[in-house]
């Protein structure tokens, strides 16, 4: 058992275990803190590919942005000792039926399927890499969806002030 | 070395964890935070491809990058339309928002 398998397996108890308090804690709070857990381990499995890059922007914009967001927005939203009422029992289990049937196909046919190569060859992806194929214009490089990512934020910029300004 | 399959294992039970959270929660900020768990484990899908099927090249890093990005966006706009709702009606259970029909 190497060391890189041990952690696999302490990343992939985090991920399952606090997905799912993330879905069942009553309080809403507690459950952006334990999606806030659910990416860190995300950005440890990142770490564990050798890519770098890849778990620094995992860290920086899920758990540094998009957890700080939600907290505002729960904190504005939710008022004091505010609870989720317990659910009708005829849809939790219809939905836990869907759910089961659902994970227990997909991963039949993950298990079954045999990949053609599948090695995992270490070597960390360096940063001139990226940023070649980012800025480039040729094939395999990615300078249009670059600049299209960049209007749809600007996009996004002006929408969420336009519907959350006060009028 | 972990195989592959043992990741997309992984992050086939995040993903069905996310759908069972966004049929089960009745409010938009636990909907919101299940949708967030089914794009996590997309990206983690992305990236394990990229990296034991085809080392060489970068597809799979820069969809997963393209994918954190246009989250975040979609996350920033579904949270300013939420403030607005609980403006308006004090209030983010999903069964009080056909009153928005009648104003």
């Amino acid at each position: 058992m190497t060391i890189q398998t041990i952690i696999f397996i302490i990343l992939a108890a985090v991920i399952c275990v606090c997905s799912v308090l993330a879905i069942f804690t009553r309080r809403i709070l507690r459950s952006a803190t334990y999606l806030l857990f659910v990416l860190f381990a995300t950005a440890g499995i990142y770490f564990l590919l050798n890519y770098s890059f890849l778990g620094a922007v995992q860290l920086l914009i899920y758990a540094g942005g998009i957890t700080i967001l939600y907290v505002f927005s729960i904190l504005l939203t939710s008022s004091e000792g505010d609870k989720a009422e317990p659910l009708k029992s005829g849809k939790m289990i219809a939905g836990l039926v869907t759910t089961l049937v659902g994970t227990g196909l997909c991963v039949f046919v993950i298990l079954k399927h045999k990949f053609s190569t599948a090695v995992f060859e270490s070597g960390e992806l360096d940063i001139q890499t990226i940023g070649n194929a980012l800025m480039g214009t040729g094939k395999y490089q990615y300078i249009l969806p670059f600049e299209v990512i960049s209007v749809l934020l600007l996009a996004c910029i002006v929408g969420g002030i336009m519907i959350a300004r006060k009028r | 070395m972990v195989q592959m399959e043992w990741y997309l294992v992984l992050s086939t039970i995040m993903m069905f964890v996310g759908i069972l959270g966004f049929l089960v929660r009745r409010n938009l900020l636990a909907m919101l935070i299940s949708i967030e768990l089914i794009l996590n484990s997309v990206d983690i899908n992305f990236a394990v491809f990229n990296r034991y099927l085809f080392p060489d090249q970068l597809e799979g890093v820069f969809f997963t990058i393209f994918a954190i990005g246009v989250s975040a966006a979609e996350t920033a706009v579904a949270i300013a339309i939420i403030i607005n709702i609980y403006r308006n009606m004090k209030n983010i259970q999903v069964k009080n928002l056909n009153k928005m029909q009648e104003e």
